[in-house]
Order: structure tokens, then C-alpha cells, then sequence
């Protein structure tokens, strides 16, 4: 994968970041604003997610259906997604129509309409995204969870939102939200692909240069203070299948601290794939937690994730019970473990190993021009690219002792949610 | 379609297809650009073979083949696998059980010896049975559980009726306790050998490379009990609007899909339902489905039809997930476009949307390894020519809208329909 790139502030404050990538005939672009769920207040909850929904509704320029026509028309790819830390929209088209997506995103990022009508039809549908994932046991618990991690910081609330929010909010609370945050000096424009910079700069120049700066965008700093004690929750809810969610307050993505627990989840729960599009990952069952729990039949699967947020967020590590067992038997088990790794010195050759899987995944996600072109944004979101560039080598420089000495910091009871889901265990009819 | 895209589509001048004596069919495409592999493949260890008190065995035994070798056992094959950062899985479908993998390319010959060893020598030891069996179980108590899941299921069952298709490949709670180990062994020795395995192989790597390492693995298998694939029986189409409901407690969202059987890949009619399939429910947001549904009702986060086509009858459906509330607005909306999509089929400009859609997407589809080991098998398994790719566009730009509109009167009947509908 080349390195090179290239990045330049124009005069209404947009980051520019272009990689030329020639396998294939494609170019991804994405546009990125700094704002997302931990933006919002109570009352708001979600409103970045449904703002977000409200810029596939048209321009006056594009109108909706003429807009989702001409992408597909073109056997583009394009869709947006709200996070904690921010929002994207991206359009991965043939190379020789990416003007397109450039100038949807320039039309959108100022012109969207919001009509009061469209505004009462997407309420629905996202309160209907919401209940779709309210089906999921594993959200239930998960939002539970992150509700009790945080009582200040906004990583408190799930990004979709709350139901009294999504019920109340109004077209200006929306409107205002877009115009606060959808500028040119609180985004970055992140494209990857084949075409030549200097060319593509020219035109992006062009596309984007006459968009006004706005005024800076607020961002609400409540940071999250140190836990306390340990939380247990329980949550109740359809089904046969008990979960377990163990999340640990972990560092933030440009904390170095964040490349140990990455290195320890690897080795725990299995090594987690960077890539968004394509790629995909290797399994975990030589992994610490499996042998662990799935070997010992104490559970059926395990898997661990370490989100890259700006702020703090959590390291979960998600249990699905054997039916046979208690969670308190899994926990115990999941301890055990957690232990050895604060008493015992992790081996050289496991660290390498983890090191070496890291590099195969980030191989197979370099493949891909929109995972290239996601990366080239997202990592700026909390840090820069070189993150993303310097991400295996500092992967590698971790050492037996800092692993050990990071599983103490933060593996401990005091800083944990634990989570059990608990079947009601009703009967399906047909 | 510029020159450019025409000439990085797979073709026959960049396929290298062989039969190996043995009758494994090894398709290869190089891409230096990428310093990784992909592999995939399938043979004929399907869920036909499976009785129905045994439902559920085929995918048991895909499942099984890494649990143990005569080589190695489960976690030292999974110890050689993710060490290299490389992965393989086996599932079973209706007529195959397929394999896919992936790994970087100096990984290849380890990959493929793993493979190898699954598909010829695994033991199915005892305790790791039981474990996989456990892992199932739940797994089909989560499927019990998942409204669409349970709405796609039922709806197989009334569209399939007294057809294998109407069954679960991973069968039912009660089936996979029947299954002993021995049924595993018995069932792995019978069906899997060399005949009918076909196995796709790119990324940064030579055909010539290929070709030895393969016939190193697979050259010498040979097993003579292999049986042919059961022959279908007749698909009994529906007389009447049949609607089964599950109800499932406690549940935020209900779904439905409403529908009918389909045409099968190799048909005439594919490609003009295909593209039909693309307007009523596909094209941008989801085509007319996903305006009337989502964009003007608001009723649903996800509505969209789909053309499921394979080598027997295929599936032809909307589904949508909706509030409770709402299921009978959604059905009555869903069920007034599939009667306008039949009684006036699309216009030019939409049928000329979705061709332009199919084939500017190519380049995108065929952008990865695995996207190209994808389109080696479609070509393979319905044997469409290695220059399918290439002929592609003609073949989608050929289609007029009276061809849409016979394969939709063909298919899709407004008064003889299946709809299941899961939820609380």
C-alpha cells in the first residue's frame, strides 16, 4: 500500500486529503463533518443521525429522486453514516463520473431543504430503525451499558437516540443542527481512487472553494471522571440466550495507551479487522477468551471490540452463554483470564503473532479504494492519517511489560461495566 | 462502457480454467496489485442429501471439517490459520457445501493444505461434535428469535411447500439432536470427493503457481461412492393468497415478505426479471417499493424486493420491517405495487435506469479478490461462458420492457401469493 498522500486547508478552512490508488478504475470520496452523538443534548439524543437521514431529501438543485437516479444511474455506491465523533457521506463511483458525487456533497453540505413533510415521513422511519435494532437483544444490553459507563460525557446516549426525543423533535431543531455543523471549516474532504491530484485538486477547488466558512461549531467538552466502582446491570427481554457484556473504560484512539489494549484484545478475544469495506478478518478460536469459555463450554461464542473515538470510550468484550451454564460461571472464567494477564509476563512469540495477523488484515483492507478512502478520513477524526500509516508500527513496538502494566490500569472491576442479558424465554407460535 | 472497464472485466484471456483427471475443475486470476488471496469453492454435499429427521446434517458436516484431521487437531489447525492471519469456513447450502478462504500470498500453500486435509481427512472427534451441536442449538434459538429470519423461513415454507426447498439447511432444534457423530463420518465419506468440487482461486499469484500447488493437495483423491444430486420434484405453484403469522413476544419490530417463486439462473427470463426486480424494489433507495414504503409512508427503515435465482425454482419477494401497527398498511401498499408492476410492467426510462446501473456497477463488483473468485463461480455454476463478463453489458442492454413484463405476469401473480408475517 503507497503512503503517499496528500493534504491542504483551502481558504474556507476544508481539509483536503487525496491518495492516488490505480488498481482499478474507481474513485471514493468522502465528505466528513465533526459532529456526531456527542454533540447532542437531553432533548436531542439522535438528532445527528435523523440530520443525517435529511441531507438524502434533496436541494433544490438535486432533488431527492434525481439525486439517488444519477449516483445509481452511474453504478456508483453511496451512503452515510453517523458516529459518536462524527458524520460521512461517501459516493464510490467509476473514475470518469466521481465529479458527481463531489458536486452533490458541495450542493448538500449548504442547500438541503428540509421539508416539513419529508421531516414527518423520516421521524417514522427512523423510529422504525430504532425499533428494528430494539429486536436485537444485543443492543438492548449494549445501550444499557453504555448508559451506565457514562453519566456525564455524551457517549452516555445511543447514537440512533432516545424515543421522546425522536418523537419531539422539531424541523428547526434539525435545521438549526445542519446549518450549526454542515460547513466547510468543520469537514474534511477525503477522496481515493485513480485520477491524478493535481487535477482533482483543481476541481475540488473549484466544486468546494466558493462555499462560505461558517461560524466555529461548538462541541461539548464534559469529559467522563474517573470510574468510581465496579456497575452490574441486568436487562430482561425476549428469547432463549443469555449475554454478557463486559465493557472496561479504555483510552482514546490518539492515546499511545490505545495500541496495548488493542495488542490485548487481539490476544484475548482475537485480532480485530480496521476494515470497514472488503477485507475482512481471521477467526479467534485460538484466542485466550475462547479457549477459555467456548473450549470449556461455559459459552457458545466470544468476541471483543475497541472503538477509535476521540474521547475515552469502552473496550467490550461480548459473551453469548452455553444454555447448560450461569453467567456468573462465564464471568468467573473471563477472570481468571484477566488475571493472568496482570500477573504474568504475555510470551514474545504471542505478541508477534497478534503483530503478524495485525498486517495480513490491514493487507487484505488495502485493497479495497473505499476502505483507502474511508481511512484517509476517519483517522482524522481523532488524530491524522499518519495514525492510520504509522498503525502496525506501533502495533509492533509494544512490549511484555507495558501489556501487563496497561492490563492493570484499565482490566480492573472498579472500571467495568458488567452487563447480563436475561431471557424471558416466551414461546414462538406460528 | 469505456475500453478501460471492458478490458479488466474476467475473460477467457485472463481465466485459466482446468479439470484435473480426478474431475476438480480449478479456475485462476492473477491481480499482482494485491498482496493477498482469496479462495472459494463449492461441491455437491448439499442439504438434499439430508432425510427430514436429519434436517440439518450436510451443514453439520461442513461445520465439522475443521474440528479435526487425521493431521491435526482443532486448535492446531486454527493455531497454523490465524498465526498467518488467515481464514477458512465451510457451510452447506440446498446443492453444495461451499469453502471460502483467504490469506497473504506466501500463505497459499499452507491454505490449501488446510483445505485439503478438511475436505479429505477429518475424524469429527466426539467432544468437538457435541460442542459444534451446542453452538447450533443456540444458534437456532437466536433464529427463533429474529423476525426476519423467521419471516424469510415461513415464507420458504408456503412458497416450497412438498418441495426440498421449503426446509432449513440448518435445520430444526429436534433434527440436530437426532444427528450422531457416526452420521457425520457416514455422510463425509459418501458425498465429499473430487467429483463436482470446483475451486476459484485469485490474487498475487500464477496460474502455473496454482496449478501444481492444487494437483499437490487434491491430484490423488479419489472416492467412488459419491452419489448424483437427488432430482427435484415438481414445484406445486400456489392457488390462492396463503398468510401464515409467527408470533414472536416482546418484539419492537415485526416482518413480512410477501411473494412468489422465481425464475430459475439458467432461464430466459432471468436477466428481464432481474432487471424488473431492480425497478420494483432495487434501484437507488430501493426502487418503487422503498418510495412508496419508506420515502412516502415513512413506515419502514428497510422495504425492497429481491430475485433469489439458483440451479432449481427460485424466490421472487418484498419484505419490509414495520411498527406492529402497521403491517396490514405495509402489505396493502406493498401488494398495490406488485399488481401495477404486473398489470403495466416499467417504462423505458426506468428500464434504461436499471441497465445503466447494472453495468456501471461491474467495475465495482469485480473490484476485490473475492468479488472476482464470486463471478469465477457464477460462471462455473451456471455455466455461463468465460466471456460472460465481457458480454454482459449486451446482455442487459438487449432486454425491452415487454420482456419485463411477460417475466413478471410470468412469476408474480397479485392474487396467488405467500405472505408470512413474524413478530409480536
Amino acid at each position: 500500500m503507497t503512503k503517499i498522500y496528500s493534504k491542504t486547508i483551502l481558504e474556507n478552512g476544508l481539509n483536503v486529503l487525496l491518495k492516488e490508488i490505480h488498481t482499478a478504475p474507481l474513485v471514493s470520496s468522502w465528505i466528513w463533518y465533526r459532529v456526531g452523538s456527542r454533540d447532542e443534548i437531553t432533548g436531542h439524543t439522535g438528532i445527528s443521525h435523523w440530520c443525517e437521514h435529511m441531507q438524502f431529501k434533496g436541494t433544490p438543485n438535486f432533488p431527492s429522486n434525481l439525486l439517488e437516479r444519477a449516483v445509481a444511474r452511474d453504478g456508483g455506491m453511496w451512503n452515510a453514516f453517523t458516529y459518536f465523533d462524527w458524520t460521512t457521506f461517501f459516493e464510490t463511483m467509476p473514475a470518469d463520473k466521481i465529479d458527481l458525487g463531489l458536486r452533490i456533497e458541495a450542493d448538500r453540505m449548504i442547500n438541503s431543504v428540509f421539508d416539513e413533510k419529508e421531516i414527518a415521513s423520516e421521524r417514522t422511519v427512523v423510529i422504525s430503525e430504532r425499533e428494528g435494532s430494539e429486536n436485537d437483544p444485543s443492543f438492548l444490553l449494549g445501550e444499557a451499558v453504555q448508559n451506565a459507563a457514562f453519566r456525564t460525557h455524551p457517549y452516555h446516549h445511543e447514537i440512533i437516540g432516545d424515543l421522546p426525543d425522536l418523537k419531539s423533535m422539531s424541523r428547526d431543531d434539525l435545521y438549526n443542527h445542519y446549518r450549526t455543523f454542515y460547513a466547510p471549516n468543520n469537514a474534511i474532504l477525503s477522496v481515493a481512487g485513480d485520477f491524478k491530484t493535481t487535477e482533482m485538486l483543481a476541481n475540488i477547488r473549484d466544486i468546494y472553494g466558493k462555499i462560505p466558512m461558517g461560524a466555529a461549531p461548538p462541541r461539548i467538552t464534559r469529559p467522563e471522571p474517573a470510574a468510581i466502582g465496579e456497575h452490574r446491570l441486568t436487562v430482561e427481554g425476549p428469547g432463549e440466550t443469555t449475554y454478557l457484556d463486559i465493557s472496561f473504560h479504555a483510552p482514546a484512539a490518539n492515546d499511545l495507551e490505545f495500541f496495548p489494549v488493542t495488542v490485548l484484545n487481539s490476544l484475548l478475544a482475537g485480532p480485530s479487522s480496521l476494515n470497514m469495506f472488503g477485507g475482512g478478518g481471521t477467526s479467534n478460536k485460538t484466542s485466550r477468551l475462547y479457549r477459555a469459555l467456548v473450549e470449556k463450554e461455559l459459552a457458545v461464542s466470544v468476541g471483543g471490540g475497541l472503538a477509535a473515538t476521540a474521547d475515552p470510550f469502552l473496550y467490550s468484550v461480548v459473551i453469548t452463554l452455553n444454555p447448560k451454564r450461569k453467567p456468573e460461571e462465564a464471568l468467573a472464567a473471563f477472570d481468571v483470564e484477566i488475571k493472568r494477564l496482570q500477573d504474568e509476563l504475555i510470551p514474545l512469540n504471542e505478541i508477534t503473532r497478534a503483530i503478524k495477523q495485525a498486517r495480513a488484515l490491514f493487507a487484505y483492507g488495502s485493497e479495497n479504494i473505499t476502505n483507502q478512502a474511508f481511512w484517509l478520513g476517519h483517522a482524522e477524526m481523532f488524530a491524522g492519517y499518519d495514525w492510520f500509516l504509522t498503525y502496525l508500527d506501533k502495533l509492533a513496538k509494544v512490549t511484555p511489560a507495558e501489556l501487563q502494566k496497561i492490563a492493570r490500569k484499565y482490566f480492573r472491576p472498579q472500571n467495568r461495566v458488567v452487563g447480563t442479558y436475561i431471557p424471558r424465554g416466551e414461546e414462538v407460535r406460528v | 462502457m469505456k475500453a478501460i472497464f471492458q478490458h479488466s472485466l474476467p475473460g477467457p484471456d485472463d481465466i485459466t480454467r482446468d479439470i484435473l483427471p480426478n474431475g476438480i475443475t480449478v479456475l485462476a486470476r492473477t491481480n499482482f496489485n494485491s498482496p493477498s488471496v482469496v479462495i472459494g469453492g463449492y461441491l455437491p454435499c448439499g442439504s438434499l442429501f439430508d432425510t427430514d429427521d436429519k434436517l440439518g446434517l450436510a451443514d453439520f458436516t461442513a461445520s465439522g471439517l475443521l474440528r479435526g484431521s487425521e493431521k491435526r487437531d482443532f486448535q492446531k489447525i486454527f493455531d497454523e490459520l490465524e498465526s498467518a492471519g488467515a481464514s477458512l469456513s465451510f457451510s452447506a447450502g440446498g446443492h453444495t457445501a461451499g469453502f471460502s478462504g483467504r490469506c497473504l500470498a506466501e500463505d497459499l500453500p499452507l491454505l490449501l493444505e488446510l483445505l485439503a486435509d478438511a475436505l479429505r481427512r477429518p475424524v469429527f472427534p466426539k467432544e468437538q461434535v457435541e460442542r459444534l451441536r451446542a453452538q447450533s442449538l443456540t444458534g437456532l434459538s437466536i433464529r427463533g428469535q429474529d423476525t426476519a429470519g423467521m419471516a424469510s423461513l415461513t415464507f420458504d415454507q408456503i412458497v416450497f411447500e412438498g418441495h426440498p426447498y421449503a426446509r432449513p439447511d440448518d435445520g430444526w432444534p429436534e433434527t440436530i439432536k437426532a444427528i450422531k457423530r457416526n452420521d457425520l463420518a457416514d455422510f463425509h465419506q459418501t458425498h465429499y470427493g473430487p467429483r463436482g468440487l470446483v475451486l476459484a482461486i485469485v490474487g498475487s499469484v500464477d496460474p502455473k503457481t496454482i496449478a501444481i500447488q492444487v494437483t499437490k493437495e487434491l491430484g490423488d483423491w479419489t472416492n467412488s461412492s459419491q452419489p448424483e444430486i437427488p432430482a427435484l420434484p415438481a414445484l406445486k405453484p400456489l392457488k390462492r393468497i396463503v398468510t401464515r403469522k409467527v408470533k414472536i413476544p416482546g418484539k419492537s419490530q415485526s416482518d413480512l415478505v410477501i411473494g412468489t417463486s422465481g425464475p430459475r439462473r439458467k432461464d430466459p427470463e432471468f436477466m428481464p426479471a432481474s432487471l424488473g426486480n431492480s425497478v420494483l424494489g432495487q434501484f437507488g433507495m430501493a426502487g418503487r417499493i422503498g418510495e412508496v414504503v419508506r420515502e412516502k409512508s415513512g413506515l419502514a427503515y428497510y422495504a425492497s424486493s429481491s430475485l433469489s435465482a439458483g440451479i432449481g425454482p427460485g424466490s421472487w419477494d418484498v419484505s419490509a420491517g414495520v411498527n406492529p401497527a402497521n403491517v396490514q398498511k405495509a402489505r396493502d401498499l406493498i401488494c398495490k405495487e406488485i399488481e401495477r408492476f404486473v398489470e403495466k410492467g416499467v417504462t423505458i426510462q426506468e428500464l434504461s435506469d436499471s441497465q445503466s446501473n447494472f453495468v456501471g456497477r461491474l467495475p465495482l463488483s469485480l473490484e476485490s479478490n473475492a468479488g472476482v473468485v464470486g463471478a469465477l463461480l457464477n460462471i462455473e455454476r451456471f455455466d455461463l461462458g468465460l466471456d460472460y463478463y465481457r458480454r454482459y453489458p449486451n446482455l442487459v442492454q438487449s432486454v425491452t420492457p415487454e420482456e419485463v413484463l411477460s417475466a413478471a405476469k410470468k412469476y408474480l401473480h397479485p392474487d396467488r401469493l405467500a405472505v408470512a408475517i413474524a413478530g409480536s
